[in-house]
C-alpha cells in the first residue's frame, strides 16, 4: 500500500509492456479503471443488442403473411410457406429475446451506475476509492462471467422466451433446455454483480464522504446513484430466487410454476415484476442524476430545488416497490387492479417534480450548447413523452386496448432508450475529458446527437401510431395496413445506427488526436473537477475539504478556472464577491 | 519494509494490522464492513422471502396438501436440528467474545464446536430426512412417486420443502467454509482484540443461517 501512495501519475499511465499493462488492468482495484472496463464491456454489449435490434427491424420490413389478393385470410399459400414461416417466426422470437435480454440485463441495468457511477462516485465524494475495492473488481468479473453464460446460450442458438422468461414459455419451449438454463443462470449471476455494486455504493456514500460534505452537499448524481443502489440491493435477491426456482422447474420439474402440477404461472410474473419493476427505476434514476448534474453545470446556474430533486429520487425508489401489479392487470381482481393503477399514478409525482425543477434550472441560466447539454435537452423531450405515455398504460380502461401492443414497446423505448441511453450519452460526453484526459470534437458530437434524436423519433413515434391502431408486439408478421409505418420505423433504426456510428468515430478520433483536456473544461464545482484530467491514481493530492455546495455557481469561482477555456457568468466575474476555490488545502 | 523496526516482528499479526489506505481509521473500516454486511444480510432475507411467499400462497390454495405434508415430517429430527443450530450460534457468538478478550485458544475451540454442529446438522438432514424420504418417493413435482398420497397437490408441498431446505443447506455449507477459513487464519494469528472484523462478519452470517432455520422449522414441521 505504502509503495503506491507515493505515485502521482495519471491512472491511465502504462506500467511497462503490453502484457504487464493488461495484467495491471485485469487485477486492478482502482475504481476508475474498473469503471472504464465496465464502460467498454457495456458499450460492446450495446453494440450486440443494437445489431439484434436492426435485425428485428429488418425482419419487419415486409408483412410476410398475406394471401394472393393481398388481403389477409389466415390461410397460407403453399405447404412450403408454412415451413418457412414457422422457421421465420422461430428466428424472430430468438432475435427479439436476444435484443431484450442483452439490452436490459447487460446494458441498461449496469450502464450508468457501473460505468460512470464507479468512475465518479469516489471522485465526487472526495474519496480515494469505493469502500470495498476488491469486491468492486469481483463485481466486474461476475458481470463478465454472467455475460459469457448469456453469450454461450446465444451461440448455441438463443432462447425464444422473451427477455422476461415468462412461464410456461421458459419451461416448455426448446426441448434441449440447456440454452434457457444458461440464459437464466446468466441473468441470475448478473444479479449478484448488481447487488454487490449497489452494496458497495451505499457503504461508500455513508462512510467515505470528504470532510465538510454533509448529505445535502452531495452532487445530485450521487443522490440518484444512492437511491438506485437501495433498489438494487432490495429487489435483486427476489429475481435471484425466482430465476433459481425457474431453473429447478426446468431441470427437475418441481411444479411451482406449472399448473399441471398445481403450480401457478402467474406467480412467476408476480415474482418477476416485484424485481423488474423496481429495476426499471434502477435503470432511469442514475440517468436522472446525470441530467441534474449536466444541466446545472452546463447552464452555470444553481440547480432549482436541490432537496426536492434529492428526495424525489428516494420517493421514486420507495414507490417503485408497490406498483409491480400493473404488469398483470388482466390476471387480477378488479379491486387489486384499481389499487395498482392508483399506486402507479403516484410515480408521476416525484418524476414530474424532477422535470419541472430541471426546466426551472434552465431559466435565466448561462447555457452552453454542447454535446452533453444537447443530450440533456433531448432527454427532457424524450423522457417527457415516455413518461406521459405511461399514464394511458396505467389507466385500466385504456390499458385494455393498448397493452401488449406497439404502444407499450414505444413507451418503454422512450423511457429506457430516450431516458437512460440518452443520459448515458450525455454523461459520457460530459465526463469524457475527465475520464480520458482528452477533448472530443464538439461539432462531431453535436451532429451525432442530432442524428440520434431524429433517428430515435422516426423509429419510435411511428410505433405509438402502430400501437394505437392495434399492432401487437412480438409478432413476426402483420397486416398490410401497417406496412408503411413499419417501414418508416425501420428506416429510423438505420438513422439511429448512423448516429451512433458518428459517435463511435468521434470517440476514436478523440483517442487518436483529441486535444488535451483541462482539469475543468465546463466550469463545474463538484470535487471531480478539482482532480486532474485524467485523475491521478489516488484521485487527489490531498484529501479535499468541502467548503461550498455542489451548485453554488453564483458565489464560487470554479476550481482551475482559466478565462481562456470558458467564460464564467457575469454575476461571478464582476459585482458579487467570489470565494476563491481552494479544495486542495489540507485541514 | 526492511526499514520497519524489528520490534514489530515480534507482535502477532492482528496487532500489526493496518487498515486499507482509503479509510481514515481502522474503526471506520470496521463500521463500513459491518454496514456492508448487514446490507448483504438484507438481500439474503429477501432471497428466502421468495420461498416463504411461495409457501404461504400454496398453503392458502391447498391447505389439505400442506396439512398432510407437514404430518409426513418428523418434528423430532427438525427439533434436534434446531437445537444443534442454536448451540452452534451460541458457540459462534462466544468465539467472537473470546477473540475480543484475547482468549484465542478458547475462541478456536468455540469455532471448532460450531463447525461440528454445522456438520451434524447436515448429517441429520441428509441421513434421517432427505435420503429416507426421497427413497420412498416423497419427491418434488414431477419426480413425486409416493403411493399413499391423499391430496393430489402433495408434490407441490415437497417442491417447497426441498427448495427451501436445500437452499438453506447450501447456506449452511457456505457458512461452514467461512468458519473454516476464519479458524485457519486464527491459527496464523490474524485475529485479536483490536482486529476481528472477519470473525464478526462470519458470525453475522452464521446467525442469519440459524435465523432462517428458526422460521423454516415451525412453518414446515410444527403448524398443520
Amino acid at each position: 500500500m505504502s509503495g503506491h501512495s507515493e505515485h502521482h501519475g495519471s491512472y491511465l499511465e502504462r506500467k511497462g509492456g503490453m502484457i504487464a499493462t493488461i495484467w495491471d488492468w485485469a487485477t486492478t482495484v482502482d475504481h476508475k479503471k474498473i469503471g472504464v472496463m465496465y464502460l467498454f464491456a457495456i458499450l460492446f454489449m450495446f453494440f450486440l443488442g443494437g445489431m439484434a435490434a436492426i435485425a428485428v427491424r429488418m425482419e419487419l420490413w415486409e408483412p410476410v403473411r398475406q394471401a394472393a389478393d393481398g388481403s389477409f385470410t389466415g390461410q397460407l399459400f403453399r405447404p412450403a410457406d408454412a415451413v418457412s414461416m414457422s422457421e421465420g417466426n422461430n428466428f424472430y422470437n430468438r432475435l427479439f429475446t436476444l435484443h431484450g435480454a442483452i439490452m436490459v440485463f447487460m446494458v441498461i441495468v449496469p450502464s450508468i451506475p457501473a460505468s460512470l457511477g464507479n468512475f465518479l462516485l469516489p471522485l465526487m465524494l472526495g474519496a480515494k476509492d469505493v469502500a470495498f475495492p476488491r469486491l468492486n473488481l469481483l463485481s466486474w468479473y461476475i458481470y463478465v462471467f454472467g455475460s459469457i453464460f448469456a453469450v454461450c446460450s446465444i451461440i448455441l442458438g438463443g432462447v425464444d422466451t422473451g427477455w422476461t422468461f415468462y412461464t410456461p414459455y421458459s419451461t416448455t419451449t426448446d426441448a434441449d433446455h440447456i440454452k434457457v438454463v444458461l440464459m437464466v443462470l446468466g441473468a441470475f449471476i448478473l444479479g449478484f454483480s448488481s447487488i454487490l455494486t449497489g452494496l458497495n455504493f451505499i457503504v461508500t456514500v455513508h462512510k467515505l464522504r470528504a470532510p465538510g460534505m454533509g448529505w445535502f452537499d452531495m452532487p445530485l448524481f450521487i443522490w440518484a446513484i444512492y437511491s438506485s443502489a437501495i433498489i438494487q440491493v432490495l429487489a435483486t435477491p427476489v429475481i435471484g430466487i425466482t430465476l433459481l426456482l425457474l431453473v429447478f422447474e426446468r431441470v427437475f420439474r418441481i411444479g411451482i410454476f406449472d399448473p399441471a402440477l398445481g403450480g401457478d404461472p402467474v406467480l412467476y410474473q408476480h415474482f418477476f415484476w416485484f424485481y423488474s419493476h423496481p429495476v426499471v427505476y434502477v435503470m432511469i434514476l442514475p440517468g436522472m442524476g446525470v441530467i441534474s448534474d449536466v444541466l446545472a453545470v452546463q447552464s452555470h446556474k444553481r440547480i432549482f430545488g436541490y432537496r426536492a430533486i434529492a428526495f424525489s429520487s428516494l420517493g421514486i425508489a420507495a414507490v417503485s416497490f408497490i406498483v409491480w401489479g400493473h404488469h398483470m392487470f388482466t390476471s387480477m381482481s378488479e379491486l387489486a387492479s384499481a389499487v395498482f393503477s392508483a399506486l402507479t399514478f403516484l410515480v408521476a409525482i416525484p418524476t414530474a417534480v424532477k422535470v419541472f425543477n430541471w426546466i426551472a434550472t434552465l431559466y435565466k441560466g448561462s447555457i452552453t450548447i454542447n454535446t452533453p447539454m444537447l443530450y440533456a435537452l433531448i432527454f427532457l423531450f424524450l423522457f417527457s413523452i415516455g413518461g406521459l405515455t405511461g399514464l394511458p398504460l396505467g389507466t385500466l380502461s385504456t390499458d385494455l386496448h393498448l397493452h401488449d401492443s406497439y404502444f407499450v414497446v414505444a413507451h418503454f423505448h422512450y423511457v429506457m432508450m430516450g431516458g437512460t441511453i440518452i443520459a448515458l450519452m450525455a454523461g459520457i460526453h460530459h465526463w469524457w475529458p475527465k475520464m480520458f484526459g482528452r477533448m472530443y470534437n464538439e461539432t462531431g458530437g453535436m451532429i451525432g446527437a442530432i442524428v440520434v434524436f431524429i433517428g430515435f423519433n422516426i423509429t419510435f413515434l411511428t410505433q405509438f401510431l402502430l400501437g394505437t391502431q392495434g399492432m401487437p408486439r412480438r409478432y413476426a408478421s402483420y397486416f398490410d395496413e401497417y406496412t408503411s409505418l413499419h417501414q418508416l420505423s425501420t428506416i429510423g433504426s438505420w438513422v439511429l445506427l448512423a448516429g451512433f456510428l458518428i459517435h463511435l468515430f468521434v470517440f476514436l478520433a478523440s483517442f487518436a488526436s483529441g486535444k488535451k483536456a483541462p482539469p475543468n473544461p465546463w466550469g463545474g464545482l463538484t470535487l471531480e473537477w478539482v482532480a486532474t484530467s485524467p485523475p491521478i491514481e489516488h484521485n487527489f493530492e490531498h484529501e479535499p475539504l468541502v467548503k461550498h455546495g455542489p451548485y453554488d455557481f453564483d458565489t464560487v469561482v470554479p476550481p482551475h478556472w482559466d478565462p481562456k477555456d470558458y467564460p464564467i457568468p457575469e454575476a461571478q466575474a464582476g459585482g458579487r464577491p467570489a470565494v476563491a476555490h481552494s479544495p486542495d488545502r489540507n485541514a | 519494509m526492511s526499514s520497519i523496526p524489528s520490534q514489530n516482528a515480534s507482535k502477532p499479526l492482528w496487532a500489526r494490522y493496518t487498515h486499507a489506505s482509503h479509510f481514515r481509521t481502522a474503526a471506520e473500516e470496521f463500521d463500513a464492513c459491518k454496514l456492508g454486511f448487514w446490507l448483504f444480510l438484507t438481500t439474503e432475507v429477501l432471497l428466502f422471502g421468495g420461498i416463504f411467499c411461495a409457501y404461504f400462497i400454496f398453503r392458502t390454495l391447498y391447505p389439505g396438501a400442506w396439512k398432510e405434508g407437514s404430518q409426513l415430517l418428523d418434528w423430532r429430527f427438525g427439533g434436534l436440528n434446531t437445537a444443534v443450530l442454536l448451540i452452534s450460534s451460541y458457540t459462534m457468538a462466544a468465539s467472537i467474545y473470546c477473540f475480543q478478550k484475547g482468549y484465542t485458544r478458547r475462541a478456536q475451540w468455540n469455532l471448532i464446536i460450531t463447525l461440528i454442529c454445522g456438520a451434524a446438522f447436515l448429517f441429520i438432514k441428509l441421513a434421517y430426512e432427505y435420503i429416507p424420504k426421497w427413497s420412498v418417493g416423497k419427491r418434488p413435482g414431477a419426480l413425486f412417486d409416493y403411493p399413499f398420497a391423499a391430496d393430489p397437490h402433495l408434490p407441490l408441498w415437497w417442491s417447497v420443502y426441498y427448495s427451501g431446505t436445500a437452499i438453506h443447506a447450501a447456506h449452511v455449507i457456505i457458512g461452514m467454509v467461512l468458519i473454516a477459513r476464519v479458524l485457519y487464519r486464527s491459527y496464523k494469528g490474524h485475529y485479536g482484540p483490536t482486529h476481528y472484523t472477519m470473525v464478526e462478519i462470519t458470525g453475522l452470517y452464521w446467525h442469519l443461517v440459524d435465523l432462517i432455520w428458526i422460521f423454516l422449522f415451525p412453518l414446515l414441521y410444527l403448524i398443520h
